[in-house]
């Protein structure tokens, strides 16, 4: 029996959440329909389009999350000096840019890249990044962060007891895979996958850039072709609704495969005991080789910004200030629709579908969508910043619920009926009861919403006018402007926010211990 | 603190009445135009000095964006002016209806005639393979040289791009029904294809590729602002398409005669005379003073290539499959 | 005979001290208040908690140096004693290979064991599908087929019902004997420990003591214990 927190206010304040989030999907892609005229029509190409997507994203899940279930298992069992930090930075990838993680990875596996300078060195052929393998390769730079961090809280959430009992038992590494990790993984990992295969879905830069030419044309990339090339809204429309109808069948999936979590109260979290040289070595390198992975690029990046960074001319500034309001803005947002739904959550369960939802839709349809909306009534420019701020919310919102949602619903199933019995109020439960066991996921997932708004480079573009420019944009008109060194400065300046900005946000909220 | 409320909400009803006096001319262009190293700010400032009025620059991506925007918004638009558009879009511009001639007949600087009726140029550009001249000294003379040799270069995408888009129509001009087998050609020489100019420039720059797809003018941006004279446009003996920057007045404007006063300052020696070293591109009229030092040291392809604007509709689609079946296999 | 010599355990505030001796096949409880560090006391006989000083030996071995799996004891928590994912058979079967890799003799001895903890027809069960006695019967047909010289229970009854402990203690008194092991069992209940202990070790005020008669310990407790009992 569920406390009831105010349930009038709460099921009202969901259901407007639930109201702006399908107006967001739908009503844009309805909105790109209601300003089509004719048109519409599946081309041959768009099958191509549709094989490499669904390729590109498959392979991006399944590479992402390969590589880190022995990253996260080193990383769950080994203490040293270092490891939270080294948690911290690796997650950086995910929340950089495009742009930035792009121009990180050409640093390094680029024809004139560390790589191949080293392989060249040594006598030995130069490796291509681009094609399918370059594509594969970014998408896992840009997601082994998250998965890693996904698979972590799997291992965390094994009960201490079974820890112990495996010690006692006396279980080999066989036995510990078997028995404890497996099923462990086989609940965790179907959810790992399909949050990053969303993710690819929607790939255009990463897949055009690194994809070496029109056979790595995404579905995302014949949306925009519709838009810009062929002037067709009914057909960017149907590719817009078949992509979207990818990522639900994905969800769909993924709700057949994951059964509902067994709630399991632990002793107290205890470093699992240290398995044999061999184990220990392969831990080692499993957390180097990830650490050299996703740090090198991001160094990289910073020693070819950080000389420029000083020397960075004033609208550059100015736009990181307009950066930082738009993501403060977006994180209020994010915090107001997470915590409406989270609290509806614990008596519904179409809360989390929805809020997983958000992942599928193309952002350049949700861009072109609310602008045909918004135009008939207000200028679209006096909108940009906080249309931007609610977006940015809304795309951040699935990973905001992935970590309170279950938080939420084991604190409540452990003390309701205690809070009900005590007859506590519903604010003094929120705050005595709820907010203690969830400040930490809130911390991680306002930090993500932060960071993620901060680098943001999708609807803005639609809005802005002259003085609306956010940090993202005038890196990106830096580089229009022949200007490599101070768009590299702002690349450095963009790492640091958006890194800043998560590491503190997760601190304030999450509190001092805050990790995994 | 009730004082300063009573201050701001003062001076927020004085500034309202200002705005409410000053006629707004808003202008829709591409981002790059507008940004603070284009020549937006020198425009704005030029324009409004003598206007009376205030410019305001709406911006949407490149070319193609403002036209998606267009064709969005119809009738709708506040937008006065559409500043941006080049001969690729001109017919489908054309097509849309929401353009009020220009009736002006300026004399213009370019290496073709010019009798658009709706679209006035205010830049224009060839388009070339820009190389480094210390680790390339001999480039590709000619499509035919490139496809023989064992460079890599990158090249933007048709589809969302104005220089790919661009470049379709070059090959497709120097080789008419050629065009399939010089893509089939070049297919092995195509490191990669980038979403838009500043990609594939960024690419370039930091030593990916041999060569990029950008403007003759290109090599200007790194003498006159670098001092770096190691950039260079290949000359290809085919010759090299032009692209014409246009900007047309909105029939629906509610401030036509501000409207028609832009597109007189826009062909004037004060806008042009920023063009050369902001947008880097030739000026549409010749300047009194000639043009900026360095651009004399710049190639001048002999032969101007260049689709009137409805056969280039017209080959959009089919010099698009035959790109796209060449580079995808 | 089991023998803490001078043992130190850290409790993150205070230290635990131990400096006793259990003689072989006793049945011993343990009691104190709550966080005194009565399970850590059998965390750290189990090798999960490390010792401070000291030394811990079985029949003059020492044991403290020893990993979990190798010392001679089993041991049963509160809790999660079973995989949730793996049939009773297979959970009771781990005691006797974690890979579950079984002869026909070894799976002749789980079926005896089952029959002798009353789990028989049950085996092919999930945890989730067997009720709170039934979970406790299956822990105690683990701990029978390993048949270690040492048991230590973590309050492993503490759930069930007054009928329902009674039974398991009995079954707990019956596989003790059987096997002639030796036994150390942490309760909250007095009961449970004059129904099958005859001897109590005491843990307060940052110590355990030798452990005492049961009955006479309880019959006129000191001073610390007394407030304890109430």
């Amino acid at each position: 029996m569920p406390w009831r927190v105010e349930p009038r206010g709460v099921t009202l304040a969901a259901a407007l959440v639930a109201a702006v989030l399908v107006a967001l999907n739908l009503g844009a892609l309805g909105a790109v329909l209601w300003r089509a005229e004719g048109g519409g029509g599946w081309h041959a190409a768009d099958w191509a389009a549709l094989r490499f997507t669904l390729l590109q994203a498959a392979l991006s899940a399944l590479a992402s999350v390969a590589l880190a279930v022995p990253v996260a298992r080193a990383l769950a069992r080994r203490r040293f000096i270092g490891r939270r930090l080294l948690i911290v930075l690796m997650g950086a990838p995910f929340i950089l840019p495009v742009l930035v993680a792009v121009a990180g990875m050409l640093a390094v596996f680029g024809r004139n890249g560390l790589l191949n300078e080293g392989l060249a060195a040594l006598g030995l052929p130069r490796l291509g990044i681009y094609g399918l393998q370059g594509v594969v390769l970014a998408h896992v730079f840009l997601n082994l962060p998250l998965a890693v961090r996904l698979l972590l809280q799997g291992w965390a959430r094994i009960s201490a007891e079974h820890q112990r009992l495996a010690a006692a038992l006396g279980f080999g590494a066989r036995a510990r895979w078997r028995h404890i990790e497996a099923p462990m993984l086989a609940q965790v990992v179907p959810g790992a996958l399909a949050v990053v295969f969303l993710i690819c879905l929607t790939s255009f830069a990463v897949a055009l850039t690194l994809g070496g030419g029109p056979a790595a044309t995404t579905l995302e990339l014949a949306i925009w072709q519709a838009f810009r090339f062929d002037f067709d809204l009914g057909r960017a429309a149907l590719l817009a609704a078949v992509q979207a109808a990818l990522g639900l069948a994905a969800l769909l999936a993924l709700a057949f495969v994951t059964r509902i979590e067994v709630a399991q109260t632990g002793l107290d979290r205890v470093a699992p005991p240290p398995a044999g040289g061999l184990a220990r070595g392969l831990d080692a390198l499993a957390i180097l080789g990830a650490a050299v992975f996703l740090l090198v690029p991001l160094g990289m990046v910073l020693a070819r910004g950080l000389p420029h960074l000083a020397g960075l001319p004033v609208p550059v500034w100015l736009a990181a200030g307009r950066s930082i309001l738009v993501a403060t803005l977006s994180v209020g947002l994010l915090a107001a629709m997470a915590a409406a739904l989270t609290l509806a959550a614990l008596r519904h369960r179409w809360p989390e579908a929805l809020g997983m939802a958000a992942l599928t839709a193309s952002p350049l349809v949700i861009g072109t969508g609310l602008f045909a909306l918004v135009n008939p009534w207000v200028a679209p420019v006096h909108l940009a910043l906080p249309i931007t701020a609610l977006v940015n919310a809304a795309m951040a919102l699935p990973f905001a619920l992935r970590a309170l949602i279950p938080a939420a619903r084991r604190a409540e199933a452990d003390y309701a009926r205690l809070s009900a019995s005590l007859g506590l109020s519903a604010w003094a439960h929120g705050r005595l009861v709820l907010w203690p066991r969830l400040r930490r996921p809130a911390g991680l997932a306002l930090g993500l919403g932060a960071a993620l708004s901060m680098g943001d480079l999708g609807v803005i573009v639609f809005f802005a006018q002259t003085g609306a420019e956010t940090l993202p944009m005038q890196m990106h008109a830096l580089m229009g402007a022949f200007r490599s060194d101070d768009a590299a400065g702002a690349a450095v300046l963009l790492m640091a926010l958006a890194l800043g900005a998560f590491v503190g946000l997760e601190r304030l909220i999450g509190g001092r211990d805050a990790e995994t | 603190m009730r004082t300063l409320t009573f201050a701001a909400a003062f001076a927020g009803a004085f500034a309202l009445a200002a705005s409410a006096q000053t006629p707004q001319l808003r202008v829709l262009t591409y981002d790059s135009f507008v940004s603070d190293w284009g020549p937006g700010p020198a425009v704005e400032a030029a324009f409004e000095a003598g206007c009376g009025c205030d410019l305001v620059f709406e911006t949407a991506g490149d070319g193609a964006a403002l036209l998606a925007r267009l064709l969005l918004e119809g009738t709708r638009s506040e937008a006065d002016v559409v500043l941006g558009l080049d001969t690729s879009l001109t017919h489908a511009a054309t097509a849309t209806g929401l353009f009020a001639p220009h009736g002006r007949a300026p004399e213009l600087a370019l290496p073709v005639v010019w009798d658009d009726p709706l679209f006035l140029p205010y830049d224009w550009g060839w388009f070339a393979f820009v190389h480094d001249t210390t680790r390339l000294p001999e480039p590709p003379r000619s499509f035919e040289e490139l496809i023989a040799s064992d460079l890599s270069v990158v090249i933007q995408d048709p589809r969302s791009s104005t220089p790919g888009l661009g470049l379709l129509m070059w090959v497709r001009a120097a080789y008419g029904e050629r065009a399939g087998e010089i893509w089939r050609g070049l297919a092995p020489r195509i490191l990669t294809v980038t979403p838009g100019w500043s990609e594939a420039y960024g690419l370039f720059l930091e030593g990916e590729a041999d060569m990029v797809l950008s403007y003759t003018t290109s090599p200007a941006y790194h003498l006159i602002a670098e001092g770096d004279a190691t950039k260079a446009a290949a000359e290809f003996t085919e010759g090299h398409y032009l692209q014409v920057e246009v900007a047309g007045i909105l029939a629906a404007s509610d401030q036509p005669a501000l409207a028609a006063r832009f597109m007189d300052f826009m062909v004037s020696a004060d806008f042009q005379s920023v063009i050369p070293t902001t947008n880097w591109m030739y000026p549409a009229v010749t300047l009194d003073g000639g043009l900026p030092e360095g651009f004399e040291t710049l190639i001048q392809p002999a032969t101007s290539l260049l689709f009137p604007p409805d056969q280039a509709a017209a080959l959009r689609d089919v010099a698009l499959a035959e790109w796209r079946d060449a580079l995808a296999r | 005979m089991l023998r803490l010599d001078g043992v130190q355990i850290d409790l993150g505030g205070f230290v635990l001290t131990a400096d006793l001796g259990v003689p072989q096949g006793a049945l011993v409880a343990v009691i104190g208040p709550s966080g005194a560090g009565k399970s850590t006391l059998l965390g750290a006989l189990a090798g999960f908690v490390p010792l401070k000083a000291g030394q811990i030996l079985w029949q003059r071995q020492r044991i403290d140096t020893l990993a979990p799996a190798r010392r001679p004891l089993s041991l049963l928590f509160q809790d999660n004693n079973l995989l949730p994912h793996l049939s009773l058979f297979d959970n009771v079967a781990l005691g006797l290979d974690p890979n579950l890799r079984l002869t026909t003799e070894q799976r002749a001895r789980i079926m005896r064991a089952l029959a002798e903890t009353g789990l028989d027809g049950l085996e092919s069960r999930k945890p989730a599908q067997l009720s709170g006695g039934q979970i406790g019967r299956a822990g105690l047909a683990r701990v029978l087929l390993r048949a270690r010289p040492l048991i230590l229970l973590d309050e492993p009854f503490a759930a069930l019902g007054p009928a329902l402990k009674a039974q398991m203690l009995d079954l707990v008194g019956r596989i003790v004997r059987q096997t002639g092991a030796t036994l150390l069992m942490v309760t909250h209940d007095p009961a449970d420990a004059r129904r099958l202990c005859d001897l109590t070790l005491v843990v307060a005020e940052g110590r355990a003591a030798p452990p005492e008669p049961t009955a006479a310990l309880l019959d006129a407790p000191p001073p610390g214990l007394a407030a304890y009992l109430g």
